[in-house]
Formats: C-alpha cells, sequence, structure tokens
C-alpha cells in the first residue's frame, strides 16, 4: 500500500513560481493599464514581432498581388513559411516533366495570357470567364496554407486567393449538381510532359459540391505576395490544403459541375492507389507507402526525424463535419 | 579465334591499365560521385528535397558501378585488353559500396532507424525487400573478395558464388522498374535494362558458342 507522507504527497511549487507580493497586490492597475492600451503599444511591438516570424520578402520576380487579410478560421497558419525559392523549384507538375526540377525548367514559355475559365455543366450560368474578370470577383486574401505532398513531404505556402466558393454562388450550381471538377491546360505544343503517357491527359480533379464550399477551398491567383509563378499554376490554380497536393489542380481552365463523381485522372491511372478524396491521413496508408510522417521542405534538416502527419492536414477542425459517418477507410 | 591485336593502341592502352597508377586512379575515379553529392549537400544544391535526392542518387550510382563491373569482361575481351581483369574486383566493391550508401540513406535520412517503422514499410513497398536482398547477395560477393578467401574457396567455389552477380543484375532492375511504375516513369528504366541485357547477352552468346565449339562428351 502506497501511504503519501507529508513530504511526497505535496508538491511545494518553487520559489520561482510563486507571485511576489507586490506583483500580485499590482494586477488591478496592470489590468487598467492594458486597458488604457499602455500595454496594448507594448503588446502590440510583441505580435509585431511574431508577424516578423512570419514574414517573407517578395522575391521580387513576378507582378505584385495585392490581398486583404483573410477571416476565414483557419486561413492563416503560423508556422514558418517554407522558402520561395524551394516552393517555386521542387514542383510536380507532370505537364513540364516527371521530374521535381522539370517545371520550373520547361513551365516559362508557357503563355498564360490572355486566359478565360469555361464554366459548365449544371449551372444557371454556365459561361467563359476572362481572367482579368476573375481576378476582380472577389477580394483577394492572403491564405497561410501547410501543403502536403502524397509523397511525404509538406510545405507551408502563402497563397494569394479568394475562396471557390465566391464563383461558385456567381454561376448558380443546380440542385442536381453534386460534384466540381477541374480540367487543366494540356497543350502539346507548350507542355513537353504532355506528349508522354504518364498520364491520361488533359489532368482532371474533382471535389464534392459541399468540399469546393469550403471557405478553405482556394483560388489561387498569387503566392508570396506576387502573381503564381508559371511552375506553380499560373495564372490560377487550385489549392485545397487538407488533401493531398495532387487534388489542387494548376493552371485551370475549366470547371464543370456534374451529378456524377468526376473521373480523375489519378484515378484513372491508379485506382487503388489514389481515391476520390485523397484527404490527408495518416491512418490511412498509400498501398505502397506510409503516411503517418512527413518531411517539411527546407525546415526539417537532413538527419531530422520526419513529423507525424495530422488528420486532414491539420484542417479537421474545420472541414472534418463534411466527413461525418464516413469510412475514410473505404473512401480514401 | 580472332588473331593476335596488331594495332598499337590496343597495346598502349592495354599498357596502360597495367601502370602502377591505373587502379589508384579509377578508385579516385569512383569516389568522384560521393564527393559530388556530399558538396552538394553541403552547398545546399541538391533540391528543396536533399534526403530524398541522396537516396535516390546513391541507388542510381549502384546500379552505373553495376553496369561498369559487368561491362568489364566484354571490354577485355571484345577489345583484347586482359589488363582490364585488374579492375573488375576493384569495381565490383565499389557497387557494394554505393549500395551500402544507398541502404544508409533510406534507413536513415528516409526511416531514421527506427528498425520498427522499416519493418512496417517492407511488406508496403515490397521492391524495398527486392532490393535488400540484392544487397545481402552483393555483401557475401563482398566478404568473399580477398585473395585468401578466393584460396580458400577454391576458384570453382569462387566462381560460381561470384555468378550471382547476374542474379543481383536482375534483381536491382526490378527494384529500380517497381520503384518507378508508380509514376508511371520508365524512361531510366529501360536505358539500364538495355545496357545490363546487352552486358549478359553478350555472355549468353558466349557461353552458347563454347558450348557449340566443346566436343561432346558422353
Amino acid at each position: 500500500m502506497l501511504i503519501k507522507s507529508n513530504s511526497q504527497g505535496f508538491v511545494h511549487p518553487i520559489t520561482s513560481d510563486i507571485t511576489p507580493l507586490a506583483a500580485y497586490q499590482s494586477r488591478r492597475s496592470m489590468i487598467r493599464l492594458m486597458a488604457n492600451g499602455v500595454a496594448g503599444a507594448a503588446l502590440a511591438s510583441w505580435a509585431g514581432r511574431e508577424a516578423l516570424a512570419q514574414a517573407w520578402a517578395p522575391p521580387g520576380k513576378h507582378a505584385a498581388l495585392a490581398s486583404v487579410k483573410t477571416a476565414v478560421v483557419g486561413g492563416v497558419t503560423m508556422e514558418k513559411v517554407t522558402d520561395y525559392k524551394d516552393v517555386s523549384t521542387y514542383n510536380n507538375f507532370y505537364e513540364f516533366g516527371v521530374d521535381k526540377a522539370d517545371p520550373v525548367q520547361y513551365a516559362q514559355a508557357l503563355p498564360t495570357s490572355p486566359w478565360h475559365v469555361d464554366i459548365e455543366g449544371l449551372v444557371k450560368k454556365p459561361g467563359r470567364f476572362a481572367l482579368e474578370d476573375l481576378l476582380k470577383l472577389s477580394a483577394q486574401e492572403e491564405r497561410i496554407y501547410r501543403l502536403r505532398c502524397v509523397e511525404g513531404w509538406s510545405m507551408v505556402i502563402p497563397w494569394v486567393g479568394y475562396s471557390l466558393s465566391a464563383l461558385i454562388r456567381k454561376v448558380e450550381p443546380l440542385g442536381s449538381a453534386k460534384y466540381v471538377e477541374f480540367v487543366t491546360l494540356a497543350d502539346p505544343k507548350t507542355m513537353p510532359g504532355v506528349r508522354s503517357q504518364v498520364l491520361d491527359w488533359p489532368y482532371v480533379e474533382g471535389l464534392r459540391l459541399d468540399e469546393a464550399l469550403h471557405p478553405l477551398t482556394l483560388l489561387a491567383f498569387g503566392m508570396y505576395g506576387e502573381v503564381l509563378p508559371k511552375q506553380s499554376g499560373a495564372p490560377l490554380r487550385l489549392v485545397v490544403p487538407w488533401k493531398y497536393g495532387f487534388k489542387s489542380g494548376k493552371s485551370l481552365v475549366k470547371i464543370r459541375f456534374t451529378e456524377n463523381q468526376p473521373k480523375t485522372a489519378w484515378n484513372k491511372a491508379a485506382l487503388h492507389e489514389y481515391g476520390f478524396y485523397s484527404n490527408v491521413n495518416p491512418a490511412v496508408d498509400h498501398p505502397r507507402w506510409s503516411q503517418d510522417t512527413e518531411r517539411r521542405i527546407g525546415e526539417d534538416g537532413l538527419f531530422t526525424k520526419k513529423r507525424k502527419t495530422l488528420l486532414f492536414n491539420g484542417y479537421e477542425a474545420q472541414v472534418g463535419q463534411l466527413y461525418t459517418g464516413m469510412d475514410l477507410k473505404k473512401y480514401f | 579465334m580472332a588473331g593476335v591485336p596488331t594495332q598499337r593502341w590496343v597495346a598502349r592502352v592495354n599498357a596502360l591499365c597495367l601502370h602502377a597508377w591505373s587502379k589508384p586512379l579509377l578508385f579516385v575515379l569512383m569516389l568522384l560521385p560521393l564527393v559530388t553529392l556530399v558538396a552538394a549537400v553541403a552547398l545546399d544544391q541538391l533540391s528543396a528535397n536533399p534526403a530524398q535526392a541522396l537516396v535516390r542518387s546513391t541507388g542510381d550510382w549502384t546500379l552505373r558501378s553495376l553496369c561498369l563491373v559487368l561491362a568489364v569482361t566484354p571490354v577485355r575481351v571484345g577489345l583484347h585488353l586482359p589488363a582490364l581483369a585488374r579492375w573488375r574486383r576493384l569495381l565490383g566493391l565499389f557497387v557494394y559500396f554505393y549500395a551500402t550508401l544507398h541502404l544508409l540513406t533510406y534507413s536513415w535520412l528516409d526511416m531514421g532507424f527506427e528498425l520498427n517503422d522499416i519493418a512496417h514499410d517492407i511488406p508496403k513497398r515490397p521492391f524495398i525487400l527486392v532490393g535488400f536482398t540484392g544487397y545481402v547477395v552483393l555483401a557475401a560477393l563482398a566478404l568473399t573478395s580477398p585473395s585468401w578467401v578466393v584460396r580458400l574457396m577454391g576458384g570453382k567455389n569462387w566462381r560460381r558464388l561470384h555468378q550471382l552477380v547476374y542474379v543481383v543484375a536482375g534483381l536491382a532492375l526490378l527494384h529500380f522498374f517497381w520503384m518507378r511504375a508508380g509514376k508511371n516513369d520508365f524512361a531510366d528504366v529501360w536505358l539500364y535494362t538495355a545496357i545490363i541485357s546487352l552486358l549478359l547477352g553478350w555472355r549468353l552468346v558466349r557461353a552458347v558458342n563454347f558450348m557449340k565449339n566443346k566436343p561432346m562428351s558422353l
């Protein structure tokens, strides 16, 4: 039987933990100070330091794209932003080749102006949107999202764009619309990878309508305060932060509203490996590797152990309710 | 058999291969890939994902050294350069060296030396099992490479054991093919398959010819 004596059962605070009497007694004046804004100013400088840790210099490589703060919950992670150099040179964009270094090398010849996006399918107002009109359709916001690649690496990227829902509401989906299909550019003349047989071109991705309407689902036009570089999906792309990166199609040319689940490029290539949902989930392994951990690009050292991957890439609080009652192992 | 080569350059190349400095030079040359990789890591020139780049390039260099060592005999016989035989063991040991680095980078950089995780990873990625099997065979060949082991084993047994390098070549290609299958990206796989098929095919043709020319013994 364990009998706790006085000395074992009670943990004494160390002296430094005890609030000095004077400080305790002056707490009211402290609160008053804060209310008066004096401490507020002090806090502001502290917050400023925090913001500084988040800041990055716009790389100065492309036209600036101004943005406002976002009100979307979960829209700005406080994690360290990945270097622009890594984000813009380590890309999966198979239209330009399967090597990570191919997109930055071969995408620069892609003409991105003029550009338009066709809205088709089950909507009241289908039509063709010019890029200039899409840019102005809603206020451009800055969103700092985690990006988790299905291959087991991740980045933190400050995107510029607005919730895709703004565009969806504008075109008024019909009641029969259940899914949204995203078709991306496949131009064999400017995209050398399209001549290969790696995937069935054009690259097609899809979301359930409620996923597409989620405020975190972003129609992005820029990153790091500038318009998107071509290797990252200029002039506009999708960003769905709680799904593996390949769900976020680049260089979009068509958005189609459908009743049936779209046949995505990766579903067609390997249905048993890449499901329609492809939500980030450490408990559901890729058939050929574990999804339990990830390497944060540019941050985790060569010999650092990989970090744990979070359910829905850490956006469970925001998107978990989309999948209530769903077997995530079956609908992977 | 072909006549005695009269070209002077063949004799010269052969003499160069026999030069006392030729082997140390080969040794340094074969270390260059490693030196380049280490320098690239130090200078942060190895893409945004240096760990993955290291695992892949050590694998590439294993395959390249394997092609080199398998080319020794065809080149030696085809070009009448008997001196090349001196290089074979060194090149073979470099195959094992880069394979060791490959295994080490995978288990360290990718898996953090977590044996438990590695054990769970292998059934999910059978191509790793294929690669590891090849590595075990290579280790047996490397361990039996010293001259005194050759003497101990006897030439016939040693030769038989070391013919397993052909099995290693097959396993290495399967390992590479399977790894690339995820992206349907087979261009490099076909290239290495073509090179190795050529080198092994040459041996097959030679063996068949040898059997044909040999008087039948009942």
